[in-house]
């Protein structure tokens, strides 16, 4: 680029440090990140309030601003609990508790990523095998590729209850049925993306393995599969978000056993609404981290494949 | 093509399992009944399935073949059907034999009708509706006939005539859980949820900063298990169906936002030159040019958001609702295992889902005529 410029003679005006600083987008995340932290405090301020006023009228002080303020903060049954408490309740439930006890986030949250991932891979395998069938048999694509969509239009997770229960009914617990609804909720973005994906290739390239009277399966080896595999992972992603979803719902009929679903479901059930936020805090790490280490396994997978970003 | 010259296997197993079908007693339990001893119907209508079934052996059929695979593949499945309650305590091999020879034949007559290529422009549009049409029908079809030909329990899976008679016999409690779910938690929060998310994408379009900070929390936020909140919003907003509303509101705000900022960066850089040479302001080439090309992913993101609202209302209903509402409904339902009620607000859920999916298709199809993938 240097060259470039030195031959023309010309330089655009390169921004000053400060004004790069701000312009990355790493500040500006991290802006919007504490602009939610400081109005998650506001609103825990007023949500909390009113319940504070109860408590200061019947208790007959007359607190100042800062002592209500901090009271909203900490109260053993907001309505809305603010950041740290949340945090104070994570960190008890995560490093301070044994894994194996009931009362250990590790325990519930590893219950829920067990199910996702038994979920997400069983849902990845039907997606790609649908697929393939789907660019391969002509009637297939007529025939099933409309009912594949139309089948994600129902609310599958509503059938999430029904489906654990009626498999429990026939003596089918544990893992699997939460794999199930995850496998269900997981299949679609996989199967379309790779019906996408297996016909990527060009059509000239497609000519060419015939002109080598590459069978079917050649083509589909050594052309059609490496050409999809950038869809593979970008429907990966969803589908593995999906997936989470789907096991922490089928975790909310099972009775509240075990599990973040669970923890939701009983955290509602008692009012503990920090237990509530500290298992949506959980969940969503999960999903994050889980997206994240598709993103990482695609970027190796590429590299090895020789694609250069 | 390589296929095209082989003669149809399906036509050839649909011959050998008719012939089970007449040689083999349809029931398992007492006295045997055999297909042949029904009456001339019967016999017409075996008689007409195997001539169908030779019509229907050479690869490239001719209509005549597909019109008769058409009409007496269906007459053979209404036939099956009235065969039912004589098979109810156990269904023989000649049953299943005629059950596997129509669904070969099925099978057949979906592949001759995907390998039709139809110039007239009607007739091929009725083939696409056509074609998952019929492979729904013998889906249904498989459905019922193996759930009651091998006895399933109704508690695991009730055969689709008995969601059906559910359905017609309490169409007034259906109705109130579709009022209560769809028409007022379901269209509120979706409307609100869409809405808001595109005022702010269309704010956040003023500012860099702001999109740029925006657009990766949206992204992950769209990952996260929003379904979660719908305790807290039930708490929130009590029982009825404004919590519902709120957990919608959530669910849908993310995705438009997120598609919204990205069909705004969609127009060219020339287009937009264009307008600056026009001397366009920038609330003209907004309204002019580029909302109409964030259309497309406008549109994305309403037809996400139309299942996803529908799942968000009736899992928020798990967590607390007056005695009404489909999530209410299938979750105590579920608990006294009345489960053809169940499968009965699922038929129905899967239906507004797929009218209100259809309907936005129909309008993206008619709003953005002008899109790549709708001109052909």
């Amino acid at each position: 680029m240097s060259a470039a410029a030195d031959i023309i003679g010309y330089t655009p005006a390169r921004p000053g440090m400060v004004t790069r600083f701000f312009r990355s987008s790493f500040v500006a995340v991290t802006v919007i990140v504490l602009a939610i932290i400081v109005i998650w405090y506001i609103a825990a301020t007023f949500l909390n309030s009113p319940w504070q006023y109860e408590v200061f009228a019947r208790a007959g002080e007359k607190p100042g601003v800062i002592e209500f303020v901090e009271a909203t903060w900490s109260q053993e049954r907001p309505v809305l609990p603010s950041p740290h408490q949340v945090g104070e309740e994570l960190y008890k439930t995560i490093f301070e508790t044994a894994p194996t006890s009931k009362r250990s986030l590790i325990y519930h949250g590893w219950i829920t990523l067990s199910s996702t991932l038994l979920g997400f891979v069983m849902g990845t395998a039907l997606g790609i095998l649908l697929a393939t069938a789907i660019v391969h048999v002509a009637s297939l694509d007529k025939s099933l590729m409309p009912w594949i969509v139309a089948s994600q239009t129902i609310p599958i997770l509503a059938i999430a209850p029904m489906v654990i229960v009626v498999l429990a009914s026939v003596g089918l617990t544990g893992l699997l049925p939460k794999a199930i609804i995850s496998t269900y909720l997981s299949f679609f973005p996989v199967a379309v993306g790779m019906v996408k994906g297996l016909r990527s290739p060009d059509p000239i390239n497609l000519d060419l393995m015939r002109t080598f009277n590459a069978s079917r399966p050649q083509t589909f080896w050594k052309l059609r599969w490496p050409s999809s595999v950038p869809y593979l992972f970008v429907s990966m992603r969803v589908a593995v978000a999906a997936s989470l979803v789907g096991a922490i719902v089928g975790e909310l009929p099972t009775g509240a056993v075990a599990g973040l679903g669970a923890r939701l479901l009983t955290g509602s059930y008692y009012g503990q609404t920090v237990q509530i936020w500290s298992a949506l805090v959980l969940a969503s790490v999960l999903a994050a981290v889980l997206v994240t280490l598709v993103g990482i396994a695609q970027r190796i997978v590429m590299r090895l494949m020789g694609v250069r970003a | 093509m390589r296929q095209a010259q082989r003669d149809s296997w399906q036509a050839l197993f649909a011959f050998a399992a008719l012939v089970a079908a007449v040689t083999l007693p349809i029931n398992a339990e007492g006295p045997r009944i055999y297909v042949l001893g029904l009456g001339t119907e019967a016999i017409l209508i075996l008689l007409m399935l195997f001539l169908t079934a030779v019509a229907s052996v050479r690869p490239a059929a001719s209509d005549i073949a597909d019109l008769m695979l058409l009409f007496f593949v269906h007459v053979g499945g209404y036939f099956a059907l009235t065969l039912l309650p004589a098979v109810a305590d156990g269904a023989g091999w000649g049953f299943w034999g005629l059950v596997i020879a129509l669904w070969l034949l099925a099978w057949r007559l979906v592949t001759g009708l995907s390998a039709l290529e139809p110039s007239n422009r009607a007739y091929a549009m009725l083939l696409k509706i056509v074609v998952p049409l019929i492979f729904g029908i013998w889906l249904l079809f498989l459905w019922e006939v193996v759930v009651v030909g091998t006895g399933v329990p109704a508690v695991l899976l009730p055969p689709p005539s008995a969601i059906w008679a559910r359905i017609t016999t309490s169409t007034d409690i259906l109705w109130a859980d579709f009022n209560q779910t769809f028409l007022k938690a379901v269209i509120a929060g979706y409307a609100i949820g869409c809405a808001s998310g595109f005022l702010v994408a269309i704010a956040a379009d003023r500012s860099p900063f702001l999109k740029r900070g925006l657009l990766p929390v949206g992204n992950l936020v769209s990952a996260l298990p929003i379904i979660g909140m719908a305790p807290i919003m039930v708490m929130w907003f009590g029982f009825d169906w404004q919590s519902k509303a709120a957990v919608v509101v959530i669910m849908t705000f993310f995705p438009m936002l997120v598609n919204t900022v990205a069909g705004l960066a969609a127009s060219d850089a020339m287009q937009r030159d264009l307008m600056q040479t026009y001397a366009a302001d920038y609330w003209q080439t907004l309204i002019k040019l580029r909302l109409q090309a964030a259309l497309p992913f406008i549109f994305n993101a309403l037809k996400i958001n139309s299942t996803l609202a529908l799942i968000g209302a009736i899992v928020a209903e798990f967590f607390g609702t007056p005695i009404v509402g489909m999530g209410f409904r299938i979750s105590t339902e579920v608990g006294r295992l009345a489960v053809d009620m169940v499968w009965a607000e699922i038929a129905v859920a899967a239906l507004a889902g797929s009218v209100f999916y259809g309907v936005l298709a129909l309008l993206e199809r008619i709003v953005t005529f002008w899109h790549p993938s709708f001109r052909t």
